[in-house]
């Protein structure tokens, strides 16, 4: 009961309301992009939860690597010089 | 109720409502044959939803039918409670779903004649019929893109593919004459500014067809004459189990409610 | 994607030691962190998400035929339009299962392949027969009612594809128990004929739905370790008494007898007390001996078969078009 060719998955990003960012809600199989816009219609927005819908092929997907959450993610932690509340403005000066 | 024709002629427009409701209902009720059984989960869904919008837009007509016969009858007793010979349904609706392809080519002949027509009725002198096709343009502009877009896959996709849509195309072709033959009601419909003169209807739908078929390569069919009037109320020997199947309960318990 | 980053951990892993890495997972899990699909994960953790969440997306898709049964015969429009949706709902959540599935290595196909083929296993419920629109109504109360007592506690699983899935599922899921209940309310509250129709699915559906929550607690195998990686949260006699308690009174409503002559309220525990389940029948259905078993994988096995050349069709016509 083989498939002579499987669909491949593609990643579903989809924006809920116009001002917001697109969300990845998940993934679906199909056999080209224009098909997948449509299951990803039928399957992810079907209670009005959607105005804009990307598909991307799965293996297109580059992704940073786990092991290495620590060095790319850790050193930003304690710069918190880059967080504006980690500066004391005097009262006396408004609008910054 | 329309000002547009006289209280005598609303026999008319009742008839005339049936026919575009009957022939989303018995499309729709075809297509949900389909759920749990088609060639895909996804695509079980995509048939679902157009299944989903034809019933819809048949509860918008009958409604609307049972109102203007002024009869006390709503949607589902006209969807329930006729007996065959008052559905007018094209019956090209009615034919069986076979295989996948023979779905799909009946969806694409379906879809583009009531995208051509619900675009021109959306200017009909009969504001209710106008509102409800302005609502369905939009869902039925979505059913083309789809029956359309898996023709052309199928059509251009392997030998057997082609094989069997061409052989459903062949097969179904005849039925669509039904779909665009003018007769009184339609005459009248269209001299009282209801419903669109259905050879301009033809033409773009025959336009659609020819961009479509090409694009699947496949080779419309000669024009056969037809024998079938299910405008009429005359109709093949399908309608007679589905609609069997769709009112059991209805008929087998008459005076229960749901 | 996943499967990529699964050939490239292996090497990295070796390097670890084992054990540490398992030290560190089960910490991350009991702060509940979410695991991933790229992290790091024991081999035993994956296959068993791999069981769970591919018989929870098989139990969907072959729920869709009790159902699906209904759907020329609803008595109204509104009624078959509310049937179609339902079912179109399981097949996405059918959907949203598999796609949790494949990020942890396995792929759709080998997932259907397994369930066409009777090596998988499917939710016991869905081998029973509707034979009457009554049972429609049953399956969205109760079936749906377990299947949302079991569904939300799943929506915090450690497994972070799962469940994201979950919460989708359990949003769409509670119209699903409620059209079931409004159905069977105007059941119990019509003719004689269609109350008659109510009680006898109740009949049907009570002890399978019980079954629904799994052997109890002292003869399940995978409860342990399930629960300490927050696969699952509570246990099987958990479950089942609570969908016990809020379900009995919600047959008193509709007034109709719940098919246990040993039901009763325990006032000192404030819960009720109910009959032995028939395992052996749970067992037998399992095992394939069910009412419907053969005929809902047949259902399955056609569809699919009868849809290959149109899949295939699609995957040439897109090969044929690649690059335009």
């Amino acid at each position: 009961m083989e498939d002579k060719r499987q669909w491949p998955l593609y990643e579903v990003f989809v924006r809920a309301r116009g001002g917001l960012d697109h969300k990845h809600v998940g993934s679906l199989h199909a056999s080209d992009a224009r098909m997948a816009i449509d299951h990803a219609r039928d399957l992810y927005t079907r209670r009005q939860e959607g105005v804009s819908i990307w598909v991307v092929p799965s293996k297109a997907i580059v992704a940073s690597d786990p092991t290495e959450t620590d060095s790319l993610f850790e050193p930003a932690r304690d710069k918190i010089y880059r967080h504006p509340t980690f500066y004391e403005i005097p009262d006396e000066v408004k609008t910054l | 109720m329309n000002a547009a024709v006289p209280q005598a002629g609303s026999e008319a427009l009742f008839r005339y409502v049936l026919r575009l409701g009957d022939l989303s209902l018995v499309l729709g009720q075809r297509l949900s044959e389909w759920v749990g059984h088609s060639p895909a989960l996804e695509e079980d869904l995509g048939l679902a939803n157009i299944a989903l919008d034809l019933i819809g837009q048949a509860r918008l007509l009958l409604s609307y039918a049972g109102e203007i016969e002024g009869r006390g009858r709503d949607e589902d007793k006209l969807a329930f409670l006729r007996e065959q010979g008052a559905y007018f349904n094209a019956i090209l609706a009615e034919q069986p779903n076979g295989d996948f392809g023979q779905t799909i080519v009946r969806q694409v002949l379906i879809d583009a004649f009531q995208l051509e027509l619900y675009e021109r009725l959306a200017a009909s002198s009969d504001e209710r019929l106008a509102a409800i096709a302005a609502k369905s343009v939009k869902e039925v502009r979505y059913h083309l893109r789809y029956s359309s877009d898996w023709l052309i896959r199928l059509g251009d996709g392997t030998a057997e593919s082609h094989a069997r849509a061409q052989a459903a195309l062949d097969l179904l072709w005849p039925y669509t004459v039904e779909l665009f033959t003018e007769d009184e009601l339609d005459r009248l419909m269209c001299d009282n500014g209801i419903a669109p003169r259905l050879h301009e209807v033809h033409s773009a739908w025959s336009a659609r067809l020819d961009a479509i078929l090409a694009e699947s390569t496949l080779k419309r069919p000669a024009d056969r004459p037809h024998a079938w009037h299910g405008k009429r109320g005359q109709h093949s020997e399908h309608l007679g189990y589905i609609l069997a199947e769709m009112q059991y309960l209805q008929r087998t318990y008459p005076d229960a409610r749901w | 994607m996943y499967t990529q980053a699964l050939d490239a951990h292996t090497a990295e892993a070796a390097l670890l030691d084992e054990s540490a890495l398992e030290q560190r997972f089960l910490a991350r899990v009991d702060a509940e962190e979410k695991i991933e699909p790229k992290d790091w994960m024991p081999v035993r953790y994956r296959n068993t998400l791999i069981r769970q969440i591919s018989q929870h997306a098989h139990s969907e898709i072959v729920g869709m035929l009790p159902e699906g049964n209904w759907i020329t015969r609803a008595p109204t429009l509104k009624r078959k339009s509310i049937l179609i949706a339902k079912v179109q709902d399981e097949g996405g959540h059918g959907a949203y299962l598999y796609s949790a599935a494949e990020t942890l290595g396995v792929s759709r196909d080998q997932l259907v392949e397994q369930l066409l083929s009777g090596k998988a296993k499917y939710s016991s419920i869905f081998n029973y027969p509707t034979p009457t629109w009554a049972d429609v109504g049953a399956i969205g109360w109760l079936v749906d009612g377990a299947a949302i007592m079991n569904q939300i506690p799943l929506c915090r699983c450690s497994y972070g594809p799962y469940a994201r899935a979950m919460v989708r599922v359990c949003r769409e899921e509670s119209f699903h128990q409620r059209q079931g209940y409004d159905l069977m309310l105007h059941l119990a509250q019509g003719t004689a004929d269609q109350k008659r129709m109510a009680q006898e699915a109740l009949n049907r559906w009570w002890w399978p739905a019980l079954m629904m929550f799994g052997p109890s607690d002292a003869n399940s195998t995978h409860t342990g370790d399930s629960q300490r990686w927050k696969i699952k949260r509570f246990s099987n006699d958990e479950l089942r008494q609570k969908f016990v308690d809020f379900t009995v009174p919600q047959a008193k409503f509709l007034d109709l007898a719940v098919p246990d002559p040993l039901l009763r309220w325990n006032e000192a525990k404030q819960q009720h007390e109910f009959g032995p389940i028939d395992w052996n029948e749970f067992d037998q259905v399992l095992k394939g001996n069910g009412p419907c078993n053969a005929e809902r994988i047949a259902a399955r096995r056609n569809a699919h078969a009868a849809g290959a050349w149109v899949r295939e069709a699609a995957s040439a016509y897109a090969a044929k078009h690649s690059g335009s």
